[in-house]
């Protein structure tokens, strides 16, 4: 009996490399960060924002999770993860040493570099900021190449919020709009509470010439496209990163089907005129 | 005079009531008069006469509901630009939580009871405020289902 044969040339897409993780940050109570470095030695593996790589617990099983570090920094492979089943509870309880396997990068990503030129629009919710901040990341390295840049952020509570620490540090450059805002806080919470595509009001962005990242819960990226939509943003210039099922990450099991689209392979970044019509069927 | 000819003008820059036609601005700055609050003190309280509503010209206030036992819940925080409080045209006329300043906020405060006056015996001047206050009171209503959905919750069954 013979073995399946592999696509042609991706024989390595399909064996995990071992990475040893080289820091843990506890970023939420459910969120957590791993720096992790080849188990082997030499670089870590290159990337776009907005990729992902599919994380191996060894015994347990893979999940995807999206790239959140700095794709030209050239340090340890970042993963920001929440921990909601079985793979990523037991990734939640590894420390630094740890060995974990790694697949990838896979996927389609920000584009980045074509909107440069443009004034960008980065608007995230909840754990959503993670697989934007290598967008943001670029955004920074490279300021002069965009007109105005914008990061909406909102998040359940302000315990809930994500890199608290960037995100003041962000907020500090003169040439930076960014909001952050809650859906409920307490009173002792100075910032705004409300819902983030309110957020898409203001900015000061010109809608003529933006490009819009978006990420989170499905429900707000719905939101905040229409919201963009009717502040004059062009469909063609909204992107969304979509998260379903994945499960081989390269278009071949089918779980992560999204009518002619596979997300792994052909998302999970897309511009909001492929998969507009798809996000109002039902259970799709 | 003097005070009512500026008062037209803040009316006319608000965001609120851009557009306004001139004559309706001036029957407007009739009924207007510039209010500060300091940080931390009640715009209005839940359950009070809603006798005025206010155009946000500086500031942030917290729009906040009380539960008992429990710190004030913030749900909504309005901005410089946004208008506060629409409790003032339906009967019973009465606030249905509480607004803070959380700054310092200076405010255009309207005087509601001189303006339903004045909507009773000008029906343009009620199409003009109902055209302005409908898609705010929208937005608000779909702001507030929205963050009823609790769309950032961890979802349940989590897989991976």
């Amino acid at each position: 009996m013979s073995a399946l044969p592999l696509p042609a040339g991706d024989a390595l897409l399909w064996r995990p490399e071992p990475y040893r993780i080289e820091r843990v940050r506890r970023d939420l109570a459910d969120t957590f960060s791993l720096d992790l470095v080849p188990a082997g030695g030499g670089a870590p593996l290159a990337f776009r924002p907005g990729q992902f790589n599919m994380l191996y617990a060894f015994g347990l099983g893979e999940v995807p999770i999206s790239i959140s570090g700095d794709a030209e920094a050239g340090g340890p492979l970042v993963h920001t993860i929440r921990a909601v089943g079985p793979v990523t509870e037991a990734m939640r309880g590894l420390r630094a040493g740890a060995v974990l396997g790694v697949r990838g990068p896979f996927g389609s990503h920000w584009p980045v570099v074509e909107a440069e030129g443009m004034d960008l629009v980065i608007i995230a919710g909840g754990v959503g900021l993670a697989p934007l901040r290598p967008a943001i990341y670029y955004a920074l390295r490279h300021r002069r190449r965009f007109g105005r840049v914008c990061i909406f952020y909102g998040a359940r509570t302000p315990d809930d919020l994500l890199y608290k620490a960037e995100l003041k540090r962000w907020r500090g450059e003169f040439d930076l709009v960014v909001d952050v805002t809650v859906d409920r806080a307490s009173h002792d919470w100075a910032g705004k509470v409300g819902v983030v595509t309110r957020l898409v009001e203001g900015g000061g962005y010109d809608p003529l010439h933006t490009v819009a990242l978006v990420c989170g819960p499905e429900v707000m990226m719905r939101y905040a496209a229409r919201a963009l939509l009717a502040r004059g943003v062009a469909r063609e210039g909204i992107f969304l990163s979509l998260e379903r099922n994945m499960k081989c990450a390269v278009g071949l099991c089918g779980h992560c089907q999204l009518g002619p689209h596979f997300v792994c392979k052909d998302g999970p970044v897309f511009r909001l005129d492929q998969v507009e019509r798809l996000l109002a069927v039902d259970e799709l | 005079m003097g005070e009512i000819t500026g008062l037209d003008r803040l009316l006319g820059e608000h965001p609120f009531f851009a557009g306004m036609p001139p004559d309706v601005a001036k029957l407007l700055a009739g009924c207007a008069r510039n209010v500060v609050f300091e940080a931390g003190r009640y715009v209005f309280r839940e359950g009070g006469a809603a006798d005025q509503f206010y155009l946000l010209r500086h500031g942030t206030v917290t729009l906040e509901v009380r539960v008992p036992g429990r710190e004030p819940l913030v749900v909504d925080t309005l901005q410089e630009g946004d208008v506060i409080g629409w409790s003032w045209l339906l009967p019973p006329y009465q606030w249905s939580m509480d607004a803070r300043a959380q700054t310092l906020v200076r405010t255009l405060a309207l005087d509601a009871v001189c303006l339903r006056g004045k909507l009773d015996a000008e029906p343009a001047l009620g199409y003009e405020l109902f055209r302005r206050f409908v898609p705010v009171m929208g937005r608000r209503l779909m702001a507030a289902r929205l963050q009823l959905a609790d769309l950032y919750a961890r979802p349940s069954g989590g897989r991976g």
